[in-house]
């Protein structure tokens, strides 16, 4: 009953997608308000009967509910509660309902809050939404249902993948679908705006909150799934250029350079076109990440041969949306104006430059991704393109990148002095210049380019600081004047300096912990000691524990450094019965911002058991950049500019009152 | 997710019964020659992981490759000796850095020609802007926003 309810209300949400694609549309061109009104509406109740949809599927999970094909083959009864919830979205059908879900609530937001939207643009806006929404309910209805019922209903369920039950998969996937689907509607709002012809500073000042709440949540979603195979995987790698990773980067690198853009276009109307393009190319990403991840079209052409019927639907999908919106841009573009004029040597340039250098990035991820696919289709020629590939391309864009961050908000508009800047980031690049000198004279003879890429690291960082201190006049104003320049700086300012200065805070953890993490490889009898990086490490014993839904052995270490014990630490091995599959959990330790990291192979048959210890130094560090760069944006998000959108009455009268 | 849904499920699959990446049974005793194996087994590729590196897989075919460089480097190969041997057994696919030839050109020239060409654009667009000068007009009001503005602007005179 449940299920049927379930398959029902996303029925019933593709009928109102199908006319909030088509009525508010006819309802612009009329000029008439009440079929213009009509979005809201619609895209309200597909909130609520895909809300209700996916409501069911949670319902049935926790239920075990077997006779239901997808919790049968995701579920367990034994399993824990939090894991049948989050089973859900750890498999196909039920991931792409999350997917809509999130799109439906990006929707209805804009629905709720767009008040201050010119009726039309809200019109065009919920419509395009729709159509998008139309695309992927049909794909979810024809292809990939999550409601089917089983014949004759099993007694248990076939359990979810051991690797997924684990908190990571209740917050990454969400975070990254919020992000994902997140730039819909910056996508939405570009086609509008070619639809209607009309783009100007309002435009950009009404998209960029919602590009921000999708650049947010992207940016922690992929740190999140980074520290999840990190901790998860066992081997202590933390990002592989895995092209299933690839398809959540290009979409992160192409929505930066869109958050960036969109500024300028706001501050000075200018870029107009590029932004438009920008909007088109994030969410197209979006949509080629989902294509290449729920067709299997990467781990092999021939998966894709196998069942092409999933594959070729998003294919569709994917054409449609991308050419259309393309050939869209092709014919309208050249009818938006222009506008303001900027030298080369200024912030608008700063903004180009960046712009330049994140899209040739994405560019480069791209081509990386589908290079040895489109090789292996048209030459025949099998080939690889992996983590030395990148490292060689990647890095050199980025580090250029990194290298224009800190002058890139000290820049004047329209004509900056770029003299002037050099020297006000004396301070930030003689800091850069010094960590260079230490890091090389502590680690002799090792790799030059740690020492140098650390040095990059402090540079932006000291220039994220030097930047705020400028604007408040610290050291050269009285303190009382700068506390209270720093209260009236714009949030967007703080927001600005927080999140380069967290791009600083992760390269320095990328290279500390690739450069300089160690490693103790080898097999431990109980009693046996490993000493890395300064740690003792005694294994006091192995034993054995039943879970919940699984066996698990556990090892367990004293760990003391200069003499003193520090902690426990218990690495273990679990044996799922069900799907006959074990993982390998590893022990965490950590102290400051570096991590002892263990997890456990294989018992010999003397009773000796295979290790893995690893010191990384500083390794945290990766991920609390990322989450500096959210916090920054968070920031920004309160600027009052922003979340007003256009100015409100209120202030008009708060303005007028001293007169009376 | 999405990595995790395909990698691991692909890699779970693939690897039971669970074997370790670089197991202690097979680290060289020449220090300096282990150091060579890892940074080679980087840069070759598990064929039957997804873009996983020899280095960090768990599947039994990675530690039989494994063992084979460390068979080459062993016998006395240098590295790009090994990396020759095992191109000419397995084929290109086996290498994560794909080598500068006719096929692979395109991918590694892409940065350097995009960057270029980007910079010639924008070069060229700066000076045509310049030449062109002045500031163009914004677009005109549309006649919903001109009776808006003129409420607001009558609604200001009266609170006045």
């Amino acid at each position: 009953m449940i299920a049927e309810a379930g398959h029902y209300a996303l029925v019933l949400a593709l009928a109102l997608a199908l006319i909030q694609s088509f009525v508010p549309m006819i309802g612009a061109r009329l000029r008439d308000p009440a079929l213009m009104n009509v979005a809201r509406s619609t895209a309200l109740a597909q909130l609520l009967f895909v809300g209700a949809s996916f409501i069911a599927l949670v319902t049935l999970h926790v239920n075990s509910d077997f006779s239901v094909a997808n919790v049968y083959e995701n579920s367990h009864s034994m399993k824990p509660l939090i894991y049948k919830i989050t089973g859900v979205w750890g498999n196909h059908e039920g991931s792409m309902l999350l997917w809509v879900s999130i799109l439906a609530l990006f929707g209805g937001l804009v629905a709720a809050f767009g008040n201050n939207l010119p009726l039309s643009l809200r019109a065009h806006v919920l419509a395009v939404q729709a159509w998008i929404a139309s695309a992927f309910y049909l794909f979810i209805l024809i292809t990939s249902n999550p409601f089917l019922r089983i014949v004759n209903p099993p007694i248990e369920g076939r359990d979810l993948n051991p690797v997924l039950q684990d908190i990571g998969l209740a917050v990454h996937p969400p975070m990254l679908y919020l992000g994902y689907v997140g730039f819909s509607i910056s996508f939405s709002f570009a086609i509008a705006a070619l639809i209607e012809g009309r783009i100007d500073a309002a435009w950009a000042r009404w998209v960029r909150p919602w590009t921000l709440v999708a650049w947010i949540f992207l940016t922690l979603g992929i740190a999140m799934g980074s520290y999840w195979a990190y901790y998860e995987l066992g081997w202590g790698g933390w990002w592989f250029w895995d092209p299933v990773e690839n398809a959540s980067l290009m979409p992160w690198l192409a929505g930066t350079a869109l958050l960036h853009s969109a500024l300028v276009m706001e501050k000075r109307n200018a870029l107009k076109v590029w932004t438009i393009l920008l909007s088109i190319l994030t969410f197209s990403l979006s949509l080629l990440g989902t294509f290449l991840v729920r067709s299997g079209v990467i781990t092999s052409v021939h998966t894709f041969a196998n069942d092409p019927t999933r594959g070729v639907f998003i294919l569709l999908i994917l054409c449609l949306f991308i050419g259309g919106s393309l050939l869209l841009f092709a014919g309208r573009a050249t009818s938006l104006k222009q506008g303001g004029l900027f030298a080369p040597i200024s912030r608008e340039g700063a903004l180009v430059l960046n712009n330049l250098l994140l899209t040739v990035a994405c560019a480069v991820v791209l081509f990386g991704t589908l290079y040895p696919l489109a090789m292996e289709v048209l030459a025949d020629f099998k080939m690889s393109v992996g983590a030395p590939f990148y490292n060689l391309t990647f890095a050199p864009l980025f580090a250029l990148l990194l290298l224009a961050v800190p002058f890139g908000p000290m820049l004047a508009w329209k004509r900056g002095d770029l003299l002037g800047v050099t020297q006000r980031l004396l301070a930030a690049g003689v800091a850069g210049l010094v960590l260079i000198a230490i890091v090389w004279a502590w680690t002799r003879g090792g790799s030059a380019l740690a020492p140098l890429a650390i040095g990059l690291g402090v540079f932006v960082i000291a220039g994220a600081v030097t930047d705020l201190a400028e604007r408040t006049g610290l050291f050269r104003l009285p303190l009382a004047t700068t506390l209270h320049r720093a209260r009236g700086l714009p949030r967007s300012a703080w927001g600005a300096a927080f999140a380069h200065a967290g791009l600083g805070v992760a390269l320095i953890g990328i290279v500390c912990e690739t450069t300089w993490n160690s490693e103790y490889i080898a097999t431990m009898k109980p009693n046996d000691v490993a000493q890395v990086a300064g740690y003792d490490l005694k294994l006091d014993g192995l034993l054995e524990r039943q879970g919940p839904n699984y066996r698990e052995m556990i090892a367990q270490f004293n760990v003391s450094g200069g003499g003193e014990a520090l902690s426990v630490m218990t690495p273990s091995k679990r044996s799922f019965t069900t799907r006959g599959s074990s993982t390998t959990e590893a022990a965490l330790l950590t102290r400051g911002a570096s991590q002892l990291y263990i997890s456990l192979g294989d018992v010999t048959a003397e009773g000796a058991i295979a290790v893995r210890i690893y010191h990384k130094p500083l390794v945290l560090m990766i991920w609390w950049g990322p989450v500096l760069m959210a916090f920054g944006g968070v920031l920004s998000l309160s600027d009052r500019r922003l979340r007003v959108g256009a100015p409100k009455p209120a202030r008009t009268k708060q303005r007028l009152q001293p007169a009376e | 997710m999405r990595r995790r849904m395909s990698a691991i499920v692909a890699l779970v699959l693939l690897a039971m019964p669970a074997v370790h990446a670089v197991q202690p049974d097979e680290i060289m005793s020449d220090p300096a020659r282990e150091a060579r194996a890892r940074d080679l087994s980087r840069e070759l590729r598990c064929m039957v992981c997804q873009n996983q590196s020899i280095d960090d897989s768990d599947a039994p075919l990675a530690r039989d490759l494994r063992l084979l460089v460390r068979e080459r480097i062993a016998a006395g190969d240098s590295n790009s000796q090994v990396l020759d041997f095992l191109v000419a057994r397995y084929g290109e696919f086996v290498l994560l850095k794909p080598r500068f030839e006719r096929q692979t050109m395109l991918l590694w020239l892409l940065a350097p020609l995009l960057l270029a060409g980007g910079g010639f654009a924008l070069w060229r667009q700066n000076r045509r802007r310049a030449q062109v000068g002045a500031d163009v007009p914004l677009p005109p009001l549309t006649p919903d926003e001109q009776t808006r503005l003129a409420a607001l602007m009558s609604d200001d005179a009266t609170s006045r």
